[in-house]
């Protein structure tokens, strides 16, 4: 197995979303990304998570979620997937209409695109499958081609 | 850390003081408890103090949207104090910021109330 590479098989609970988000804080942190962008990836990774166990899995206790976080000079590559029924992000309003501003739900997918560079989501009838990417770039970039 | 909450009055107005994290599960429920409380009891002029809070997430989000229409629709008011950098940047990307009266000084705050 890579080194660079882990992956989590995970129940659907909420401390799993917990687990979740201080996983991405360490790896983040790892990374050398600095504290904003940790910030940023753990709550991006905090919001799928919650996605995966309340909307996809819905505390399902016979379906996993599993998290993936794959690091390289260039990138922080973290996949989420759950066995859902597959989200269909046509029909997720956008947050930011006025007609949606109030509503008291709906802006955990708006927030990982905010926070990550690249995010790619991927339904099927099997599960969601959501890929999200965040550039190393300034003091996280200069470590880590200083360690290579 | 989870979140605390603790109220108390000044000139009417009703001062919720909340540290920790506002997210899904627990952080959420205390806030949503505490403003549901207070409605009850009559208290309706209601100054949520941000100022220890350091992490909200969306679900946290939903809960202040939550408790700011649920005072409104009762015919009370709720505004919000002393917002973190990470809790006003989450507001101001959401677009909520001009939504919320939000305050920093607590005297004029406790004032603005009518």
């Amino acid at each position: 197995m890579n080194a660079n590479r882990v992956s989590y098989t995970l129940d659907s609970t909420l401390e799993t979303v917990n687990n979740a988000e201080e996983t991405a804080t360490r790896i983040a942190t790892e990374a050398g990304f600095d504290d904003e962008e940790i910030m940023k990836i753990s709550m991006a990774v905090r919001e799928a998570a919650v996605n995966a166990v309340l909307h996809g899995n819905a505390y399902d206790p016979n379906k996993k979620v599993t998290i993936e976080f794959e690091r390289s000079a260039k990138d922080l590559v973290i996949v989420i997937r759950d066995q859902g029924k597959g989200l269909d992000e046509m029909k997720i309003p956008d947050p930011l209409a006025p007609d949606n501003l109030m509503k008291t739900s709906g802006r955990g997918i708006f927030l990982i695109r905010s926070f990550m560079d690249v995010v790619e989501i991927h339904p099927s009838a099997t599960g969601t499958e959501l890929k999200m990417t965040k550039h190393v770039h300034g003091n996280a970039a200069d470590s880590k081609e200083a360690s290579q | 850390m989870s979140m605390k909450s603790s109220t108390r009055q000044v000139d009417g107005v009703t001062i919720v003081d909340l540290s920790g994290r506002i997210t899904l599960g627990e952080g959420s429920v205390v806030l949503r408890e505490t403003v549901r409380d207070l409605l009850s009891k009559g208290q309706k002029k209601i100054l949520l103090n941000l100022g220890d809070v350091n992490y909200i997430d969306s679900s946290g989000i939903g809960e202040l949207v939550s408790a700011f229409t649920t005072s409104k629709n009762q015919g009370g008011e709720l505004k919000l104090l002393k917002l973190t950098k990470k809790v006003h940047d989450l507001l101001q990307i959401t677009k909520l910021y001009t939504v919320f009266d939000v305050k920093d000084d607590e005297a004029a705050a406790v004032k603005s109330f009518s």
